[in-house]
C-alpha cells in the first residue's frame, strides 16, 4: 500500500514537471503566433497572453459633440454609442471626471459638471439631456471600465502575403526560399545516393580512408568556406544566385548525406546484392532498383535534415545567393530586415515569421518519425 | 517571366542536370567505352567495374574537394595575406606572415567574442543536454510522452531567426507608464520589479537570454537521443537496483546516466559544434552589440562590413582550430568502429 502510494504521487510530481517543462517550450512560440492574429492596437495594449480571454481595459472615450444635440420636448439631447460600430465591450462602471472614473456602474445616471446628466449603459449607449443647450466645440468625456471579448484578424497575413503593394511582403521571399530549397534538397541526396552505395558495396582501393576524411568534413565550419567560395564564384562567373547557393549548399550537406546513408546501405542484407548481381544486373541496375528503394527511410531522414536547414538558411543566403537588388532575397533576410526596419511592428514581425515557419514546421509534424530516426543514425555510432 | 514558372525551370535544370550525369555517363561507360560484348567483354566488364566506383563518386568528391576540403587550405594563405586593390582595378595578395593575427589579438573586440564563445561553450551543452536528459526521463513512461516530447523536439524546425524573433517578444521592453507586452519583463513587474529592464542591451548578462534561444533550440536534439538510449539500457541492471532498495534517483543517477555516458558525450559535442558556429541568433538580436559578440559574428563583420580578408580569415581559423579536437574525436571514433 503504501509503495503505491508513494508511486501515484512521484508520477503525480512527474506529470506535473511534464506539464510545466512543455509549457516553458511552447510558451514562446505561442506567444508569436497569437500575436501574430491580433492588431497592432491590440499587441500595444494588452500582452498576448491576455487576450485569450475577456479583458477588462480603463478607456477615455468621449460622447457626440454638442454640435449633434436634438430638441426633444423641452430637452436638450445627445444620444448614441461610446465604442465604435462592431466593437463590442460590456462597461462595468464608468465616470465623468478623471479623479473619479468608476463613482458609476452601468444603466446608473450622473449629474455633468456644467449641467444637465448622462445615462451610459453597459452595451456601450448613453443619452445626455440637459434642459439648457449644450456648449463647447468638443464632446463630453466619459471614463469606463469595460471587459471586450477576445477578438483576432486575418488582416495581418492578408497583408504580408497577399498585398501586391506591399514591398515588405513575403510572396516572393516565399517562393525564392523554395527555390534555393528545392534543388539543395535534391542535389545531394543524388549525389550522396550514388556515393554511399559506392562507399558501402563497392571494392576499390583507399576506401576506408575516404569515409574518415568524410567524417572528418562532417564538423568543418562552413564559415571557413565563405570567403574562399565567394571568390572561386566570381572568379568562374557564378557570381551571386541560385546555382552558387545550390552548390554552397550541396557541398555543405554532402558529408552528413554520405555518412548517414553509407551507414544504412551497409546494413542492407547481402544476399540480394549478390544475388542481383548473379543474375546479371548491372551495379547501375542494382543501385536504382534494389538500393534507392530500400533505402527509402534514410533518404527521407538526410531529406527532411537538408530541407530544415537549408530553408531556415541565413548565412549561405546571405553570402552566396542575394545580391544588391535584393531580387533573391529569402525569407530569413527578410525577416532580419523587418527587425531592423520595423523592429516596434509586432504585427508584421511575428506574422512574417509565422509565414516562414510554417512549412517547416508542418514537415517536421508530419514527418517526424523520419527525423528522430535519422539523428539517431547520425549521432549514435 | 512568372518569378513562380523560373522557379520551376531552375528547379527542373539544377536536378535534372543531376540526374542526367549519373545516367549517361553510366551508359557511356557500359556502351561506348567498355561495352560488355565483342571478344573483350569479359575484360571489359571488368575493367568498366574499376571505374564505376569512381564515376559513383565523382561529384561528391568534387563537391567536398572544391567547397569543403580546398576552403580550408584557401583560408589559411588568406589569413596569413593582406589583400589590397592595386591601381588598375586587379586585386593583389601579399604575403603579411602573422600580421592579420597580431593585429586580431590586439582588438578587444576579438577577445570579447572569444570570451562569450567560451561562456556559450560552457553553459549551452551542459544545459541544453542536462533539460533533454531531464525531458527523456521524465517522459518515458509517460502516457501522453510522445506528445510532450514532440511539443520539446518542435523548436528545431523553428530557424535560429524565428527563434530571435521569438525570444525579442519575449524580452521586449516597453516604458514603465504603458502595459509590458513581452512576458519577462511582465513577470518581472509581477514579481516585484521596479521598472522594467531592457534585457538585451545589460552588458554580461545580455549574453544568457541569447544563450537560452539555443537552449531552447538544441534541448530537444538531445532529449530524442538521449530518449533512445535510454530505452536502450538493459531492464535487468534496473530490476536489480530496484530489487536491492534503490530510490527513482538512485536508479537515474547511478545505474541509468553511467549506462549511457558515451550517447552523453556525442549529444555534448555535437551541440559544441553548433555553438562554435552559432551566427544567426547573434546577428538577427544584437548583432554583437552591447558585448555580445561571438566568434562567427566577428567574422562576419570582418569579412563583409569592414571588407577585411586577412583578419576574417584568421578569425575563421580561430573557429576551425576549436573544432579540429572535436574532429579528430570523431575521426578515431569512425576508425576503431570500422575496424
Amino acid at each position: 500500500m503504501q509503495i503505491a502510494g508513494q508511486k501515484s504521487s512521484l508520477s503525480w510530481a512527474v506529470n506535473i514537471s511534464v506539464v510545466l517543462l512543455v509549457g516553458l517550450w511552447l510558451f514562446p512560440t505561442v506567444g508569436l503566433l497569437v500575436s501574430s492574429f491580433r492588431t497592432s492596437d491590440q499587441i500595444y495594449t494588452s500582452g498576448w497572453w491576455a487576450s485569450m480571454f475577456p479583458s477588462e481595459q480603463n478607456l477615455t472615450l468621449r460622447a457626440g459633440a454638442p454640435e449633434q444635440q436634438v430638441q426633444e420636448g423641452g430637452l436638450y439631447v445627445i444620444e448614441g454609442r461610446l465604442f465604435s460600430a462592431g466593437k463590442s465591450a460590456e462597461i462595468s462602471v464608468w465616470g465623468v471626471s478623471s479623479r473619479a472614473i468608476d463613482s458609476y456602474r452601468a444603466g446608473e445616471t450622473a449629474p455633468l459638471r456644467k449641467g444637465g446628466e448622462v445615462t451610459v449603459q453597459a452595451d456601450g449607449r448613453y443619452r445626455m439631456t440637459n434642459t439648457e443647450p449644450f456648449t463647447g466645440s468638443r464632446g463630453q468625456r466619459i471614463f469606463v471600465t469595460a471587459t471586450t471579448p477576445p477578438e483576432f484578424t486575418l488582416r495581418n497575413y492578408q497583408n504580408v502575403l497577399f498585398d501586391p503593394s506591399n514591398s515588405e511582403g513575403m510572396a516572393k521571399a516565399f517562393i525564392n526560399t523554395l527555390t534555393v530549397t528545392i534543388p539543395a534538397t535534391i542535389i545531394p541526396i543524388v549525389i550522396a545516393a550514388f556515393a554511399a552505395y559506392a562507399l558501402a558495396w563497392m571494392e576499390f582501393p583507399g576506401r576506408a580512408l575516404l569515409i574518415a576524411v568524410i567524417v572528418g568534413l562532417l564538423v568543418v565550419p562552413l564559415q571557413l568556406a565563405l570567403i574562399p567560395l565567394l571568390k572561386l564564384h566570381n572568379e568562374i562567373g557564378i557570381g551571386k544566385g541560385y546555382l552558387g547557393a545550390w552548390l554552397a549548399h550541396t557541398g555543405f550537406g554532402l558529408p552528413l548525406a554520405i555518412y548517414l546513408l553509407r551507414n544504412y546501405m551497409v546494413g542492407l542484407p547481402r544476399d540480394i546484392i549478390e544475388n542481383a548481381r548473379v543474375d546479371g544486373a548491372t551495379e547501375f541496375q542494382i543501385f536504382t532498383k534494389i538500393i534507392l528503394p530500400l533505402s527509402f527511410p534514410a533518404l527521407a531522414s538526410f531529406a527532411i535534415f537538408q530541407f530544415l536547414w537549408t530553408w531556415n538558411d541565413l548565412l549561405v543566403a546571405l553570402v552566396f545567393l542575394i545580391d544588391s537588388t535584393g531580387d533573391t532575397t529569402v525569407m530569413t533576410k527578410q525577416i532580419v530586415e523587418l527587425l531592423g526596419t520595423r523592429g516596434g511592428n509586432w504585427e508584421i514581425l511575428a506574422t512574417s515569421a509565422f509565414v516562414s515557419m510554417a512549412v517547416p514546421l508542418l514537415v517536421f509534424f508530419a514527418m517526424q518519425r523520419y527525423l528522430v530516426r535519422g539523428l539517431l543514425a547520425g549521432s549514435v555510432k | 517571366m512568372h518569378p513562380a514558372l523560373q522557379g520551376i525551370l531552375t528547379i527542373l535544370v539544377g536536378v535534372g542536370g543531376c540526374v542526367g550525369y549519373f545516367y549517361l555517363s553510366n551508359q557511356f561507360l557500359d556502351k561506348v567505352l567498355f561495352p560488355a560484348r565483342g571478344k573483350n567483354a569479359g575484360r571489359n566488364i571488368n575493367r568498366a567495374n574499376i571505374v564505376r566506383p569512381w564515376l559513383f563518386l565523382l561529384p561528391a568528391l568534387l563537391a567536398l574537394g572544391v567547397y569543403l576540403a580546398y576552403p580550408v587550405v584557401e583560408t589559411l594563405r588568406l589569413s596569413l595575406t593582406e589583400r589590397s586593390t592595386l591601381p588598375d582595378g586587379s586585386t593583389a595578395y601579399a604575403w603579411v606572415g602573422l600580421d592579420n593575427y597580431r593585429q586580431m589579438f590586439n582588438e578587444p573586440k576579438f577577445w570579447e567574442a572569444l570570451r562569450n564563445n567560451a561562456m556559450w561553450l560552457a553553459v549551452v551543452p551542459a544545459l541544453a543536454t542536462g533539460f533533454g536528459l531531464l525531458a527523456a526521463q521524465l517522459t518515458d513512461r509517460l502516457k501522453w510522452g510522445n506528445i510532450a516530447k514532440s511539443l520539446i523536439f518542435m523548436p528545431m524546425a523553428i530557424s535560429f531567426v524565428g527563434a530571435a524573433v521569438i525570444f525579442k517578444l519575449v524580452y521586449d521592453m516597453r516604458p514603465i507608464e504603458q502595459e509590458q507586452i513581452g512576458i519577462l519583463n511582465a513577470l518581472y513587474l509581477y514579481f516585484g520589479g521596479k521598472a522594467p529592464v531592457a534585457w538585451l542591451t545589460i552588458p554580461f548578462w545580455n549574453n544568457f537570454f541569447l544563450m537560452a534561444v539555443l537552449v531552447w533550440i538544441q534541448t530537444g536534439f538531445a532529449m530524442v537521443i538521449l530518449s533512445a538510449a535510454l530505452r536502450g539500457i538493459p531492464e535487468e541492471t534496473i530490476e536489480a537496483a530496484i530489487v536491492d532498495g534503490a530510490n527513482p534517483f538512485q536508479v537515474f543517477f547511478k545505474i541509468k546516466v553511467p549506462q549511457i555516458k558515451g550517447t552523453i558525450m556525442v549529444v555534448w559535442t555535437t551541440i559544441t559544434i553548433v555553438v562554435l558556429k552559432v551566427f544567426d541568433i547573434v546577428f538577427a538580436m544584437t548583432n554583437g552589440q552591447w558585448q555580445t559578440q561571438v566568434l562567427a559574428n566577428y567574422m562576419y563583420a570582418k569579412l563583409f562590413r569592414a571588407n577585411d580578408w586577412g583578419v576574417g580569415s584568421a578569425s575563421a581559423m580561430v573557429i576551425m582550430l576549436l573544432v579540429t579536437p572535436i574532429l579528430v574525436w570523431n575521426v578515431r571514433n569512425a576508425r576503431k568502429e570500422m575496424d
